[in-house]
């Protein structure tokens, strides 16, 4: 039965060393080449991959939700599709799906509490995409609750932990699906940015991830955290991976009042394209203050490896960038405040178990359902809502993200990209700033004020800091500029192997 | 900018989260440390700027005032905290 590669070394999965230059490593490009010539069958990679998080998810904890019997279900459909010549590029793939994403039949918690009942009853536009694909779900990533945390720390399923160093958070929200593919647990992975949340993890984990301009990919059934930043975007180990995620999860939807109605692209059709020309803009404001040592060593390097591509680099000014931090904490926890409120321990999700009355039941259901970041966000959000408050905080942060969105463009007249560093130093310690909120917020400084603009921004490893944890580039491109931005990864990943390394010393 | 106890119990009830004193207590000190950083944003004037809420200043969509969902109510309720003859059980609200 082990007519394909990993028959020839039974306990391949287990075998950790040995493993780095082997299908592990494999593109999903590559995974659906074995695939389409019959070398392996979905349920084989399946098995695999499933194999592969029994050993070390319990170390890890990036999954909240492993079913067997439901991934296998779906990896005989892809079978089937694939022996009818049916086949989409990412037909049989395993794809880990962040546990924000209603899934019909699978527990879908949010990381919280309050859903840690909820059996989705339906799909995400997103699970929607990614089934009539033919990939399968190989697991629910852990989270942090409700997407509110930067360390995966707030989850009410406990952190995830890095690959690269098990004592460091590896980001958040989606810390989950950046670790699962960061120790090659699953060849890809969904993931949502609200503030960073997919480029954060992305960087600390030493993976890939792209947060699409707002309004591509739809949030119908995507659980809400702040509704005019959240965006889905996919989470890989190549930007060529992450173009054939996003020609998946593209498209404009009925269901999502925000989907913007656009010609279908090809995320993939300009990777190829040669880098000389173009021109980098380098915020300066990035570089003169919060960056460490380490970072920016690594981030440098990678402005002279783009520099030996043919780009050349031009200052650029984002002046209002110091604003996006208040900015952001004013309008996604006011937003926050009003999607959570449909939490009422009413019709699903946590009820408390004693109550005297329909408005106790209200307050010990939310006081027991959410955790305390959760609260501290929803009880700012009311505030800056709550009347005499409203033109001074909530007004004047939407006028401030108007700068902010006008820095952009004038930046983006004098560059085609825009790149920095992801995050300003690299992962910290578990348990280092969970006692502090106001730490870990300006640990999202660089990624936030592209969410408020709407652009789009991604995250590609490009070296290593201390204590040798990963360092994340952020690739911001102007609005619908995601083939561009890919096309700039991927050239870079061409010269280097950063995105190949992978943890060695996991502990199973 | 601090906020006081009683801010802090004004803004738990009107979010419908009940707050222990101690909770309170702690609750003061974070909230007041996060608005210390929100209160850069007062330092911009900003009296000439429009609001903005969406980046590609859509318009909201219309469709026809038709049916497009079935009834899905075993199903809804199957996920319900209490139910009983397909209503949603919760306490009494009306003598």
């Amino acid at each position: 039965m082990h007519r394909h590669g990993f028959g020839i070394y039974p306990s391949l999965f287990y075998d950790l060393p040995r493993l780095a230059n082997t299908m592990l490593n494999y593109s999903l490009k590559q995974l659906s080449t074995l695939l389409a010539a019959k070398k392996i069958s979905s349920v084989e990679l399946t098995g695999e991959f499933l194999g592969r998080i029994k050993v070390l998810n319990p170390n890890y904890n990036a999954f909240i939700t492993v079913d067997e019997k439901m991934s296998f279900a779906q990896a005989h459909v892809a079978d089937a599709m694939i022996a009818s010549g049916q086949a989409h590029p990412l037909t049989g793939i395993p794809i880990a799906q962040k546990d924000i994403f209603c899934t019909k039949g699978w527990l879908t918690t949010c990381g919280s509490k309050m859903l840690s009942n909820f059996i989705s009853p339906y799909d995400a536009s997103v699970i929607e995409r990614f089934n009539a694909a033919g990939a399968v779900n190989i697991g629910k990533t852990n989270m942090d609750e409700f997407a509110m945390g930067s360390s995966n720390e707030t989850s009410f399923y406990g952190p995830v932990k890095n690959p690269w160093d098990i004592t460091a958070v590896p980001g958040g929200s989606s810390g989950g699906s950046a670790c699962a593919v960061a120790a090659r647990m699953a060849p890809a992975a969904t993931g949502t940015d609200t503030g960073g949340s997919i480029r954060q993890p992305a960087a600390l984990c030493g993976v890939s991830g792209i947060k699409p301009t707002y309004g591509l990919v739809s949030r119908y059934g995507m659980i809400a955290f702040a509704s005019s930043l959240d965006q889905g975007g996919p989470i890989a180990k190549s930007a060529e991976d992450l173009a054939l995620m996003l020609n998946v999860m593209v498209g404009f939807d009925t269901r999502d009042s925000t989907s913007l109605q656009r010609e279908t692209e090809d995320y993939a059709r300009n990777l190829a394209k040669p880098l000389q020309g173009l021109r980098i803009g380098l915020p300066k404001e990035y570089f003169v203050e919060g960056m460490s040592a380490d970072v920016a060593r690594a981030v440098e390097a990678a402005i002279v490896e783009y520099r030996g591509l043919g780009a050349e680099m031009v200052e650029v000014s984002l002046p209002n960038t110091k604003l996006s931090i208040p900015v952001y904490y004013v309008l996604a926890p006011a937003e926050a405040s009003s999607n959570l409120s449909r939490f009422d321990g009413a019709r699903y999700g946590y009820r408390a178990p004693e109550y005297t009355n329909l408005n106790d039941m209200y307050q010990k259901s939310r006081a027991q359902g959410f955790g305390a970041e959760v609260k501290r966000r929803i009880l700012i959000g009311t505030y800056v809502l709550s009347h005499g408050y409203y033109d001074a905080y909530y007004i004047q942060a939407q006028k401030l993200r108007r700068l902010i969105a006008q820095d952009f463009a004038e930046a983006f007249a004098q560059c085609d990209i825009i790149m920095g560093p992801t995050t300003p130093t690299v992962a910290f310690d578990l348990g280092e700033k969970n006692s502090n909120p106001v730490q870990m917020y300006l640990s999202d400084t660089y990624t936030i004020a592209t969410n408020l603009a709407g652009l789009p921004g991604m995250s590609i490893p490009v070296g290593f800091g201390d204590n040798n944890r990963p360092v994340g580039l952020h690739i911001v491109g102007n609005y619908f500029a995601e083939a561009q931005m890919l096309n700039v990864a991927h050239q870079y990943q061409q010269v280097t192997d950063w995105h190949i390394r992978m943890p060695h010393k996991l502990t199973a | 900018m601090s906020l006081s106890l009683d801010d802090i119990k004004r803004v738990a009830n009107l979010a419908c989260i009940e707050v222990s004193e101690a909770e309170a207590i702690a609750m003061m000190a974070q909230l007041s440390g996060i608005f210390g950083l929100i209160e850069q944003m007062q330092a911009v004037d900003t009296s000439t700027i429009e609001p903005m809420s969406h980046a590609q200043d859509v318009v909201q969509r219309l469709r026809d005032d038709a049916v497009t969902e079935s009834d899905q109510r075993e199903l809804f309720q199957s996920i319900a905290p209490k139910t009983e003859a397909g209503l949603y059980l919760v306490p009494k609200v009306i003598e």
